[in-house]
Parts: C-alpha cells; sequence; structure tokens
C-alpha cells in the first residue's frame, strides 16, 4: 500500500485516496470530439514515470497531482492539483 | 513424567507445569513450553499424519513454520481450525488435536491404497487421463475432490474476534535470534523507536537451539537483557508474531497470535491482532531453513531435520530416537550428532557427503574421535513404516551398507529465508558452494542480517546485526560469543543422489508428494521453466509453501537442464509467508459490520410506525407503512391511491443536495447540467440532468436559484456520493479559475415531500406567513418553530412540496406535516409507492432507466439539451452511434391481457425471437387499474401503438403489451399546477 | 502427438514413465510466417491451434517473452461462465462455453473443465429484478439461467449465511449451472500441445521488441532473438497491451490494473459451486485440491508492479466470510496479482487496427480467462480473413470513437469505477 505524501495533511495510507486518471486525461468541455476521444478514450499507460491526478477522499478531499512509476511505485511528487507540473 | 523419550532433564520447559492435552482420542501429558509436536515425540508418537496424495505415514520433519508434514486439526465448533502444523502449536491444557487426512484412522488409512497404484498415477497424470466429455468428468471429480484436501472444513463461524492496529516505527526488526536482537539493540541504542517481531513465544531463535555464551553470559541471561534493555528504552517486543506481508513503501503487516489453535482467548475475546507497521526501515532477521536431501524413503516417519533433532534435544528435553543416522553437507549436523551422543544415543553413522580431504574444523575432529564418521558417503534408503524407522543403507566407501537406526537426522544445507526481502522486491546471489540465494539488491528501505544474509557462524551473526542496524553502530561495541559458540557451516551443497537410491521414492515436496522422478518426468515432458515443473508437479504449493523443498527442486531442474540453479530462475515470493487466518484479515469488517449502514435522521420515528424497511445503497429506508394485515403491495397500493386522490406525506432526507454559490456558479452548473440553468429566475427551480464526460446520463435532480449567486442542487439518493465527486473535480481540477463555492448539505437538510390534491392545504395550513409557492417555486418559512425551505417540486405528479429543515430540527416538521395530513385523510408512503407513481408519471431513475447505457436522446430528453452546449458530455454525444438506427429508446408499455408484466423481462415481437427491448420498472395504473411499465425498445419512439410480448422465461410469465409513451398519467400535465 | 489416456498411463507405469514425449517442441524461430502471434497465454495459443485446425493456416508462430501461460492465464479464479446481460458479451462468452465443453477431447489434454454451477446471490429485491433481467436475456438467447429457491440454496451450500441478520441478508440466486472451473494452466498447455502439434512454432523466451512496418504496412517483429518476419502479426498479450502496441505507434483506450485473488489452505468440500455476488463484490468457488479461491474488487490504480494492496486482500476476506461465516478460520495460504488490461467499456477489443496486417485481441479487463477458447477462435477468423467474425464485429477498436460501446455493467469510461 503506498504512502502518498498529501500537500495539505502530510504522508498518508493509500487507503485514505482515490486514483483518478492520468493528468493527460483531464478533458475540458470546450475540447474539440477529436481531441476529446483521444485524451479520454486513450491513455499512454506507461510502465514507468506517470503524473496522475489522485484525490485525498477520507482526508482533506483535495486534489493532487502525483508523479508515480506504476512499475516500482516510486513517487516522486505529490503537488497540490493547482501547482503548475514541472516539464 | 511425560513421556518415554523425554529426557530427566534440561530444556526451555517448565517441568513443574504439567499440561493435558489430546491427540487422536487419546490423552497425553506435556509440559507448559511444550510445541505439540515436541509433547507428542516426549510420549513416543511417530506418526503424525498422511500425505496429500498417496496418503504415506508422515512423522515429523521439522521444529518450526517449515513443517510440512505434520498437520493436525485444533479445537472444535467455533474455535475448531484444520491444517495446523503440530510443530507451531503450543500446547495447553485441554487442547483437542486431531491427525487429518485419514480414514478411518491414522494407523490404518484406506486412502494408503494410492500408494499401490503410485506408478500409474505420476505428476499430472490427471491431464492425460478421463476424457469423455463435462459429464463424466464431473463424476471422477466428485471422487477426486474427496480424496483430496487436508483437514476437515469448519463448519461454524467464529466463536472469537480479531482486530486490526496501526503501528509506526523507525525500526521494524523482524526475527529475535542473534542477529535479530543484536540490530534491535543496535538501533535501540542509536536512538530509533524499535517494534520487534518473533514468531515464537520466545526471544532467542536458534540460541534456544544452541545456547552460547554471549559477552560472557549465558545467553538466556543476554536475551533476557536485551529484553529489559529494549522495553527501558521504549521498544515494543511483540511474541508469536509474524510478519506475514512486506508491502510498497516499507509497510510491513504483523500477525500477532493471542491464542493458539482451538484455544479459548481472554476477556477481551480477541484471537489475533492485525498490525500494520509503517517502518522507518525494516531489519530482516529471519534465519534460515535446513534443507532436506535426497534419498529413498527420506519421507519416513523417523527422518528428520538435523536442526530440529537438535531443536527437540535442547529446548524441549526430548529424544527423538535412540540410534541415529546423520547425512550432512556442512558442519552443523555434528553439533547434531554429538548432542546426540551426549544424551546417550548411539550414532551409527555420520554420513558426510563431502570429500575427506578436506579441511576438518574443530568440530568435525571432535566427531571424528569419538563417533563414526564416513566422508564421501550417502545415504540410500530409510526403512520403515508407519511404526518408525527400521534401519537404512547408505553408500559409505563406495559400498552399499546397511546401517541399523531409529532417527535419521538429515542436514542438506541451509537457506536464508529471503521470503520478506523478495516481498519487498529485493534481488538475491546465488553461491554455489553453499547452494544457497541471499539477499543481493533492495528496493525498498530494508536490509538483512544474519544468517537469512548468509552469515555463516554465530559472531558474524552478531556483527552483521549489530552493524547493519545503524550507521552509528561502532563495530567494536558488537555483541561477541564465545569462540567455541562460533561454529562456522561449511557446506558443500551436494544434491545428487546416492545412484542406488529409488528416485520414484526419493521426496522433494513432501506434502504434495511430489518426487525427484516426478521433477524429471515433467522436465521430459517439456515443463522446464521453473513455473512450469512447479505448477505440473505442484512442487512447493502445499500448506509449507516450500520452504525447506524449493532449492532441491530447484537443484534437480537445474541438474536436467545442465545449467546453473541462478540461470534456471526462482518462483516468485508472495505474501503471507506463513498462512495467515482469514479472519485476522478481515477483523471487524465482516457479518453485519461489512459495510456500514445509513439511517435516515428520521430512523426512529419511522421505525415507531413499523414500516417495511429497504436497503437502498448503503441506507435503509422506508419501503412502506402497512396497516393491519396488509403485505408490501397492498400497502403501497394504498399509499400511491391515498396521494394520488388526497394527499400523502414522505420522507427525502437521503436525497443529493449542493449548496452551489459565487459570482460564477451559474456558469460552474452550467458545465454541471445539461439543461439551461443561467436564466433561472430568483426563486425559481428547474429539472436538469447532468451526464458524464462520455455523454451518459449520470443522475438528475432539480437546481433551485435561492439567491442571485446561490443554488441548491438536487440529485438522486444512489448517486449522491458520486454526485458530490463529480462536483469537487468539476470545481477544482477543470473549473478551477470559477468563483464558486460547492457545499455538500445532504445531510445538513433534511427533507419532508407532502404529495397530493390536498398538498397545498396542508402547506398552507401549517405555513400560514409564507404564499404557497406555485410548482417549481420556493419560499421561505417557519414550520413547528422551525426556518424551513419549501420547495413546490413534483416527483409523483401531483401537486407536491418539498420542506426542508435543518436535520436536527426535521423531527416537529414530519410530526406536524404528518398530523395534518393524516387529519384530511392522508398517510405516510414509502419507496414503493413512490416507485410506483413515478413509474406511472414516466420518471426516470438511477439504477432503472438511468442505466449508465442510456444517452439523453435515449431517454427522450432532447428537447431539454442546452442547445448551444457546454456542458460535460455534449462534445462526446455528437458521436455517430447517438444518433444511429437501432437505439434502445425509453418507452412505456401497457398490458393488454389482464397480466402482470414482469419487471426485467424481455421484450419480443413474437415467442422464439431474439428480444428488441427490455422492461426496466413494472408499476400500476393506480386509479385505473391495469400493469404498465417503463423500458427501453430498439428505435422505440416509432414503435408506439406496437403490439408485444415481454417475456420472462426464469419466472415463466408472460404479459402482452401494447408500445405506448412512457407517461400513463396527467400527460398534460395539469395535476401539480393550481 | 502422442496421445493421452487411461491406457498410455497404464502403459506408462508399466515401463516408468520412460515413454512420454515433450508435450510440445522447442523450436527454433524461423525466418518468416504465415501469422506471429504475439503472446504465448491461453488466447494466444488457441489462436494459433484455431488457426491451425480450422483455418488450415500452419505456418505460425506464437512468440511469448517468459513461459506460456505466465501472465494472466495462470493468475485468475478459473471461473467459466457465460451469464452476461449485454448480448454482444453474452454471445461471445456462450459460444466460448460451448468449446469449453468440447475442450478436453477436441485437444486430448483434461483442462478439468467442472461444471458445478456458477450463480449470483441476490440479497435485495432490486437485485433480484437485475438478475431476472440478466436470467431472462440470457434465456431468450438460448442460455442456460434459474432461480434457485432458498430450499435448494440451503441444500447445496449449507455453509452459506442466510439468516436475516446479514449486512446483506441473501434472498435468491440467479445460477448458470453450465457454469463452473477449469484448470487455467491446463489450457495453457493444452493449446500449446494441440498447436504443436499441428504445426505451430510455440516459442518461448523470445520477447518482441518491436514491430516493423514498410509504406504501413506490417513486415515482421524484432525480437530478442533476432528479427521474424511474417505477414500478420496479431498482439495479444492483455495486461501490456499498451506497451506492445506502442511498438506500432498505437495508443490504445487501455489502462493497465492489478487484479488480486487467493486461496485458502485446502480443506475437504465445502463449497460446491462458484459463488458470486450482486451486492458483495467477491467470488468464492473451491479448487479441485480443496483450496477456497478468492476474489473481489481490483486495485483500482493503474500499476504493472503485480504487487497487489494488503486492503484489497483484507476486505475481500471479510465479504467472503460474510458470506461463509464459516472461512473465519481456515488460512489464506497463497496470494497473487494479475496485470489486467482495463478497457473503457468493460469489453474487450478483438479485431483490426489502423496498421495493415496488424490486429489486437486485449482489454480483457477481469474476464478474459472464460473467453480463452472463443478469444482464440474469433481472433484466428479475424487474422485469417482480415476481418472480423460476427461474434467479435462489436468488439472493434474503433468503438470508442464511434460511441457503440458495450457496457455491462453501465459504469462509464473510467476503469476504476468499474
Amino acid at each position: 500500500m503506498l504512502l502518498i505524501a498529501c500537500p495539505n495533511c502530510g504522508p498518508r495510507a493509500q487507503a485514505e485516496f482515490t486514483f483518478e486518471r492520468p493528468l493527460a486525461s483531464i478533458v475540458t468541455p470546450t475540447e474539440t470530439l477529436p481531441d476529446l476521444i483521444h485524451k479520454l478514450f486513450t491513455r499512454e499507460n506507461p510502465r514507468g514515470p506517470s503524473w496522475e491526478l489522485w484525490r485525498h477522499t477520507y482526508g482533506c478531499a483535495g486534489w493532487l497531482k502525483v508523479h508515480r512509476d506504476t512499475h516500482n511505485h516510486q513517487i516522486s511528487a505529490a503537488l497540490p492539483v493547482d501547482m503548475e507540473t514541472p516539464s | 513424567m511425560s513421556g518415554p523419550m523425554r529426557l530427566a532433564d534440561g530444556g526451555l520447559i517448565d517441568r513443574s507445569r504439567a499440561v493435558s492435552f489430546v491427540f487422536d482420542g487419546q490423552t497425553y501429558q506435556g509440559y507448559a513450553g511444550d510445541s505439540l509436536a515436541s509433547a507428542l515425540l516426549a510420549n513416543g508418537v511417530v506418526l503424525f499424519g498422511r500425505s496429500f496424495k498417496y496418503h504415506r505415514p508422515r512423522g515429523v520433519m521439522a521444529a518450526g513454520i517449515e513443517e510440512p508434514s505434520a498437520l493436525v486439526q485444533a479445537g472444535s465448533g467455533g474455535r475448531y481450525e484444520p491444517n495446523s502444523r503440530a510443530t507451531d502449536v503450543f500446547i495447553y491444557d485441554g487442547l483437542q488435536s486431531q491427525s487429518q487426512n485419514r480414514w478411518p484412522s491414522l494407523s490404518f488409512d484406506l486412502g494408503g491404497l494410492n500408494s499401490l497404484i503410485s506408478p500409474f498415477i505420476p505428476a499430472g497424470f490427471y491431464y492425460k487421463t478421463f476424457f469423455g466429455g463435462p459429464k463424466l468428468w464431473l463424476l471422477y471429480e466428485h471422487l477426486i475432490r474427496q480424496m483430496a484436501g487436508l483437514g476437515m472444513p469448519p463448519t461454524k463461524a467464529d466463536a472469537d474476534i480479531y482486530e486490526h492496529r496501526a503501528a509506526f516505527c523507525d525500526v521494524l526488526v523482524v526475527g529475535s535470534g542473534p542477529a535479530g536482537l543484536a540490530a534491535a539493540l543496535s538501533a535501540s541504542a542509536a536512538g530509533s523507536r524499535v517494534i520487534l517481531a518473533e514468531q515464537d513465544e520466545r526471544l532467542g531463535g536458534s540460541l534456544l537451539t544452541d545456547p552460547a555464551t554471549i559477552d560472557g553470559q549465558a545467553s538466556d541471561q543476554w536475551i533476557a537483557k536485551a529484553r529489559e534493555a529494549l522495553i527501558a528504552a521504549g521498544g515494543r517486543i511483540l511474541t508469536r508474531t509474524t510478519a506475514a506481508g512486506y508491502y510498497d513503501h516499507d509497510l510491513v503487516n504483523l500477525v500477532q497470535r493471542l491464542t493458539e489453535p482451538g484455544q479459548t482467548p481472554g476477556a477481551d475475546g480477541l484471537a489475533q491482532r492485525l498490525w500494520r507497521v509503517r517502518a522507518g526501515k525494516v531489519i530482516l532477521a529471519t534465519g534460515a531453513f535446513e534443507r532436506p536431501r535426497l534419498f529413498e524413503g527420506n519421507d519416513l516417519p523417523g527422518v528428520m531435520l538435523s536442526g530440529a533433532v537438535r531443536t527437540y534435544l535442547r529446548r524441549y528435553g526430548v529424544r527423538a530416537g535412540s540410534r541415529a543416522v546423520i547425512t550432512t553437507d556442512n558442519d552443523d549436523a555434528y553439533r547434531t550428532a554429538l548432542a546426540l551422543a551426549e544424551a546417550g544415543a548411539s550414532i551409527a553413522a555420520i554420513l558426510d557427503s563431502r570429500p575427506a580431504d578436506g579441511v576438518h574444523s574443530a568440530l568435525v575432529q571432535k566427531a571424528m574421535a569419538q563417533l563414526p564418521v564416513h566422508f564421501g558417503a550417502k545415504l540410500i534408503a530409510a526403512k520403515g513404516s508407519a511404526k518408525g524407522l527400521k534401519g537404512a543403507s547408505a553408500l559409505i566407501d563406495g559400498k552399499v551398507t546397511a546401517l541399523d537406526c531409529d532417527l535419521i537426522a538429515v542436514s542438506g544445507g541451509f537457506s536464508p529465508v529471503v521470503h520478506l526481502h523478495m516481498q519487498a522486491g529485493g534481488t538475491l546471489a546465488w553461491d554455489e558452494l553453499s547452494g544457497s540465494f541471499s539477499p543481493d539488491q533492495t528496493r525498498q528501505n530494508q536490509t538483512t542480517v544474519g544468517a537469512a544474509a548468509g552469515a555463516n557462524g554465530l559472531s558474524a551473526t552478531l556483527l552483521s546485526g549489530w552493524s547493519k542496524a545503524s550507521t552509528k553502530a561502532k563495530a567494536k561495541a558488537a555483541p561477541t560469543c564465545a569462540s567455541d559458540d562460533d561454529v562456522a557451516l561449511n557446506i558443500i551443497a551436494d544434491w545428487e543422489p546416492a545412484p542406488q537410491a529409488s528416485l520414484k521414492k526419493a521426496f522433494v515436496d513432501y506434502q504434495n508428494d511430489v518426487t525427484a522422478a516426478d521433477l524429471d518426468l515433467a522436465w521430459r515432458e517439456g515443463y522446464r521453466s521453473v513455473e512450469h515443473l512447479k505448477r505440473y508437479t505442484t512442487l512447493g504449493m502445499a500448506t509449507d509453501q516450500g520452504k525447506t523443498s524449493n532449492l532441491v527442486g530447484l537443484a534437480r531442474l537445474a541438474k536436467s537442464e545442465g545449467r546453473p540453479v541462478p540461470s534456471v530462475g526462482l518462483t516468485t515470493f508472495r505474501p503471507p509467508y506463513t498462512p495467515v487466518t482469514l479472519g485476522v484479515l478481515a477483523a471487524e469488517a465482516t457479518g453485519a459490520h461489512l459495510d456500514p449502514r445509513r439511517r435516515p435522521v428520521l430512523y426512529q420515528t419511522h421505525a415507531a410506525e413499523q414500516p417495511i424497511w429497504q436497503p437502498v445503497g448503503y441506507w435503509h429506508r422506508p419501503r412502506a407503512y402497512p396497516m393491519g394485515t396488509e403485505n408490501l403491495h397492498q400497502a403501497a397500493h394504498r399509499e400511491s391511491l391515498t396521494v394520488r386522490t388526497k394527499v400523502g406525506v414522505t420522507d427525502v432526507s437521503t436525497l443529493g443536495k449542493f449548496d452551489v454559490s459565487g459570482p460564477d456558479a451559474a456558469t460552474f452548473l452550467q458545465l454541471i447540467c445539461a439543461t439551461t440553468v443561467g436564466k433561472l429566475a430568483v426563486g425559481r427551480g428547474r429539472y436538469t440532468i447532468m451526464l458524464r464526460e462520455d455523454g451518459m446520463v449520470m443522475d438528475d435532480g432539480t437546481v433551485w436559484r435561492t439567491e442571485e449567486n446561490r443554488f441548491l442542487l438536487t440529485s438522486s439518493t444512489g448517486g449522491a456520493d458520486r454526485m458530490a465527486a463529480h462536483l469537487s473535480y468539476v470545481r477544482k481540477v477543470i473549473a478551477p479559475q470559477l468563483k464558486v463555492a460547492v457545499a455538500n448539505v445532504q445531510e445538513h437538510w433534511a427533507a419532508v415531500a407532502v404529495a397530493g390534491p390536498l398538498a397545498k392545504d396542508v402547506v398552507a395550513a401549517l405555513l400560514p406567513q409564507m404564499a404557497v409557492p406555485r410548482h417549481m417555486s420556493l419560499d421561505v418559512g417557519e414550520l413547528a418553530g422551525v426556518p424551513t425551505l419549501t420547495l413546490a417540486a413534483s416527483y409523483s405528479g401531483e401537486r407536491a412540496f418539498e420542506i426542508y429543515a435543518p436535520s436536527d430540527q426535521i423531527a416537529p416538521v414530519w410530526a406536524a406535516i404528518a398530523k395534518a395530513a393524516r387529519e384530511i385523510g392522508g398517510c405516510l408512503y414509502g419507496l414503493e409507492a413512490l416507485e410506483i407513481l413515478r413509474i406511472e408519471k414516466g420518471h426516470i431513475v438511477v439504477g432503472g432507466e438511468i442505466d449508465g447505457r442510456a444517452s439523453p436522446h435515449d431517454l427522450g430528453l432532447s428537447k431539454m439539451l442546452r442547445p448551444a452546449g457546454g456542458y460535460i458530455g455534449h462534445t462526446a454525444l455528437q458521436r455517430p452511434a447517438f444518433a444511429q438506427p437501432g437505439r434502445l429508446q425509453m418507452v412505456g408499455f401497457e398490458a393488454v391481457d389482464g397480466s402482470a408484466i414482469p419487471e426485467g423481462s424481455m421484450v419480443l415481437t413474437a415467442p422464439k425471437t431474439l428480444p428488441v427491448g427490455h422492461v426496466t420498472a413494472a408499476g400500476l395504473n393506480v386509479i385505473k387499474g391495469g400493469s404498465i411499465a417503463l423500458g427501453f425498445l430498439r428505435d422505440g419512439f416509432s414503435r408506439t401503438g406496437e403490439s408485444l410480448i415481454a417475456w420472462s422465461p426464469t419466472r415463466n410469465q408472460t404479459a402482452k403489451v401494447k408500445v405506448t409513451t412512457p407517461v400513463f398519467y396527467d400527460v398534460a400535465g395539469v395535476q401539480y399546477r393550481d | 502427438m502422442q496421445r493421452y489416456s487411461a491406457l498410455s498411463l497404464l502403459r506408462g507405469g508399466l515401463n516408468g514413465q520412460k515413454s512420454w514425449q515433450r508435450a510440445w517442441r522447442d523450436p527454433a524461430p524461423k525466418s518468416h510466417y504465415d501469422v506471429i502471434i504475439i503472446g504465448g497465454g491461453g488466447h494466444g495459443l488457441a489462436t494459433a491451434y484455431y488457426l491451425a485446425k480450422v483455418h488450415g493456416i500452419r505456418n505460425v508462430a506464437v512468440l511469448e517473452r517468459g513461459w506460456i501461460g505466465g501472465g494472466n492465464t495462470g493468475r485468475n479464479t478459473t471461473i467459466v461462465r457465460s451469464n452476461y446481460r449485454q448480448p454482444a458479451l453474452h454471445n461471445l462468452f456462450e459460444f466460448s462455453l460451448k468449446l469449453w465443453e468440447g475442450m478436453s477431447d477436441d485437444l486430448n489434454y483434461n483442462v478439468m473443465f467442472s461444471q458445478r454451477g456458477a450463480m449470483f446471490l441476490g440479497h435485495s429485491d432490486s437485485d433480484m429484478i437485475r438478475l431476472a433481467e440478466r436470467g431472462d436475456a440470457m434465456r431468450a438467447a438460448g442460455i442456460d439461467a434459474e432461480f434457485m429457491t432458498m430450499d435448494q440454496l440451503r441444500k447445496k451450500l449449507p455453509l452459506l449465511d442466510l439468516s436475516d441478520k446479514a449486512r446483506y441478508p441473501i434472498v435468491g440466486a440467479l445460477n448458470q449451472p453450465r457454469g463452473g472451473t477449469a484448470r487455467h494452466d491446463a489450457v495453457a498447455w493444452g493449446y500449446a500441445r494441440a498447436a504443436d502439434a499441428l504445426g505451430v512454432d510455440v516459442i518461448q523466451n523470445c520477447e518482441v521488441l518491436g514491430i516493423d512496418r514498410v509504406g504501413g504496412k506490417v513486415t515482421g517483429v524484432q525480437t530478442t532473438r533476432g528479427p521474424i518476419g511474417a505477414d500478420r502479426v496479431g498482439i495479444c498479450v492483455a495486461g501490456n497491451s499498451g506497451q506492445v502496441a506502442a511498438m506500432a505507434d498505437l495508443r490504445l483506450p487501455i489502462e493497465s490494473h492489478l487484479l488480486q485473488a487467493f486461496v485458502s489452505e485446502p480443506v475437504k468440500p465445502m463449497v460446491d459451486m462458484v459463488i458470486m455476488s450482486q451486492s458483495i463484490h467477491a467470488y468464492v468457488s473451491q479448487s479441485d485440491k480443496g483450496e477456497i479461491v478468492m476474489g473481489g474488487d481490483p486495485d483500482l490504480y493503474p500499476t504493472y508492479s503485480q504487487r497487489g494492496r494488503p486492503d484489497r486482500i483484507e476486505g475481500v476476506a471479510g465479504q467472503c466470510i460474510a458470506l461463509f461465516p464459516a472461512l473465519s478460520r481456515l488460512r489464506m495460504l497463497r496470494s497473487w496479482a494479475g496485470t489486467t488490461d482495463m478497457s473503457f467499456d468493460g469489453s474487450p477489443i478483438i479485431g483490426t487496427t489502423p496498421v495493415e496486417g496488424l490486429y489486437l485481441n486485449g482489454g480483457w479487463c477481469y474476464g478474459g480467462f472464460k473467453a480463452t477458447p472463443a478469444s482464440g477462435w474469433t481472433y484466428a477468423y479475424t487474422l485469417a480473413k482480415g476481418e472480423p467474425h460476427a461474434l467479435n464485429a462489436p468488439f472493434s477498436l474503433d468503438r470508442f470513437e464511434t460511441g457503440a460501446t458495450i457496457d455491462e455493467t453501465g459504469a462509464g469510461p473510467m476503469p476504476h469505477h468499474r
């Protein structure tokens, strides 16, 4: 079970969090249909580092951007959702 | 005296406390501190159980958790446990235990006939026969299943309770042998908070078998002082506690056993406890398992691991035989031989497979001086039966030699216990000489020490634990032992059985009866990947998970492949390290407490009316309020008729409710709602639907503008949590720039709905200070002294109001409304009547017509959609499939033959054709009578009037139906207007 | 192929098991094949078998990175059933079930397909209506489904908690008598042996590193054992579909998640059927060996780690004990985790791709094992004809683009909501 450092609450067990989606799959209502299909209905699905959107559902209920390796589960960053994602 | 094999003195048992227990109906005596195995051995018992496949007689192999053979069932009723290892059960007064997998008795087991046909049922035989189709297989399988399995299954619910506890520490030390204790002392001295977990009931590990002098004191004193020091420094010591799983980010699950199998717990009723330990660093001091060796009959009662023989002798004061043969590839077994000799046993031979020309250690030289030691020698076969050993044959100096013995002590070297290291994602390094894998790279914050890390000898073990536990530890300060106690293993691994030994009786996996011949056969047949070998032969898949046997099997495979052991690979190590009781995994979260139960704030008020309850998600809500002898359907019909003709009152407190406020509140809601919201006047409300991003309808509800910049959004009860998450997502992720606040007020507001032609009279009488709002308007007032918000909205199709009040003040509001309604002939109504009314009115519901597959078009809601778009789901709705013919569209069905339309039934054009639609919900025409239903029909919008069949083959029900529009009551919509 | 039978076992017993041949060869890769299947799981091996058997295409190679059957074929709960509500799904799975019924004899390899019955428990009237809808849809398609009364349940499963004290009291069940379990590894081995006998090369320890294309058309693959040419290449690597498709610059509607399951120590028979529940997301059965096999909800986030979270296992244990209180004193012996290809409507993808000559079979979510024969059969058809069979036509890759999704649960496009 992962240990995720919530920017608001500090390190907490994964059981308090829910995974939402990769950041790349966030779509807005202004998206064109081809863009929406690409972002919402396909995934890079990397075996390695990935930027993801999580929610501290059973904690502060805030959203956070998590940089996580999908293979070894190392988490290199957990940022508030409104913070710019480092490139 | 507790048995003929017990020595007169010695051991760590408490001879002042006799313990009485039962095995297979016979009562025995042991001492406190005895394991079930040691107590039975002391009493001269050699036969403990029967193997899985051939039902071969088996004794006890080991002295710890790695035991493959001596399995028993213990306890009874709600404390009955099958498959307990006799070596891992500490006896207590009244322990009831039985052997298993035998019939009619352990000594006379008819299943032993399998042994006679063993030449015809080699590994994987079942893949090659029992053909003739599934029906025939089911017959064969029935017999196979009776033969398979180990213990009898439990039949009662658990009598005891379990709990989970979370803990944190700087350093978790697993194992309290010399390395673990040294590590814990070192970490503690460096100021770390330490948890020390030991699966045994005593600290000490190998020191319990091989007492030593450490730092100038006897090891039992050293252990006692270490315990004191750790506790004084604030550490936590958990005995009878097994580290079962090592998970991501240094989470280790510890299972603490507070009772032995079948034992009644203390006053708290706790049988076991699961500790979830999140550790800063984990030290694995898990020791090593001794390996068996391949020879014919190596599974017979009386054949034991050498270390186990010594443990029974030293720790339990039990001499497992009087004339022993030792077979070894290392020095450690010499300690067993010398100890046996010292305890009065004779040593028939020490068969050392190592060459004679090596340099002999002091220990070996000591043995050579007094015992018959043969180098380059191998055991060929053990001979014996269920009653014990009757000698052996060996290859000594190239000659087959008969040996007289009743005990064979086997040492095939040692395998470091790397399970947790591997679970943590570590890698292994291979040492060819000792034939062992030990930890190499680690992925998590853990390190392995002592024998588990391949440390050789007590001195190295202590140093390894001490220095790896803390960066501050100075090697000079490490505990040291007397040189006599520092025995190096000097293993020269030799996997090769004597050529004279029959491999068909040379067992690798004891419990599953996998022989060396089976492994060779599987290899010849092409099952050459280690995983194929394991799965084809079931090697390592028994309850011991191959703890002692895996490497013997791997070595056999490597020989067949002609490759070194590490290149044939390893099977994966996964939790649990030892089997874990399901009860402790679940703890409280099972049975009636599996999930929370949510009760509406008016629960007690409803309960006083003795309603029929209905589960809705986690909620429990009144389904109907029967009067007298009414059944559910009679009550619901009366209630719905009362709503249609007079007035009814129902509790709608569980609806999703969200307060949306701020300058951009309307803009925000335009994202959420697919209908027009922005133009809503203050004081007005509107029905709305919310779509998923893929265009399907997610939920429906109402949206009310309470102030210029404030809205109240309602959604379904079942969808409320999902809606809350959706609103948060849109607010924080999709549209963070909007100036809007969203508050989930589901539990802040409770609400009472009043519906029916007389609803307005009830409201007007109770809220005289307020003008009665028009349909889809709202007003505030005060009822029964409570401030209320009144929304004029209708779900039933009647003139209706929802009166909101703060949850903690709803009771008087409900009471006043219920009383007023009843005084004019009204009644309470529940979910069943609500369902009847909404079906008649054609209102859709989540879980019914809102099934996650229906678009707003399919539900006939196209006209309601905001033409400009801009709401979530709009873009995806432009995909072509939504406009193609053949869609399932929502329609009404009316029974034309007087039958009831079965809910969930298929809709066909003619018998024996494929369905063209289905019924989602069925009800009745409340006033006129007759069965009506809602459902989906392929291209249904254009099929009104068509005659079809609603067919439920599973319930043997049929109704002839006519397709209608999905509104059966007040199509013009005049009832809810004034 | 050396035939297996009771007689052959007798012979083996008399000659000391010396005469058994390899179940399948260990061939070196040829330079070119008509069809290459990437992935030696049950699905890939079945595909090769049906290509050879039904379509006469025998110049086929199955390339497996590790050992055959080592992916999700060997990491599931072995349940076989066709009790789906949506017609496209129950048609495919029923076709599969019929193939299962003849599989042991067809392959001459006992896959131990045990039709003990697979049933869904209902815990409320609304559960029962949804079960009726499922059952009626199945029966209308000619698939077996029947309700069990409480008395029948009591008799068949005496250890099931049928009391009203349960958090979700059981009120009935919909049974598919022809459902059951099979021996998962045997399916891979049986297909491998039968395909091998028809000339198919089953090549283990051969990892595909690249997919070669010329002018937009597939020409072969690069592997750890060198380049291999092919007219057609079929991807069949559920769990890793995205990784392999990326070699052809395809981005798929698939996310890789993890599903755990576990078994108890073996005991004598106590659970006679496959039990699933409409309200409790756990499933329980008992293997021939006597182990109770349990599974439940997935880990709900993307991962290739095959390392499960403990709280999920703990939750499933609680669910299973809630169904069978006597399970509490059994012990979890072994747990495992499989990487599942999560598609965005919960249904598989079997068909063509935008790359000519490249085909995709994946997206099986948690339901792939039972589909093994039908998946192979329809995929073989698609690879042979260049177009899908009617059974797999609905499961096209482009259905997310067109909107023609097949959503059994209605959970929508987020894999972790399923």
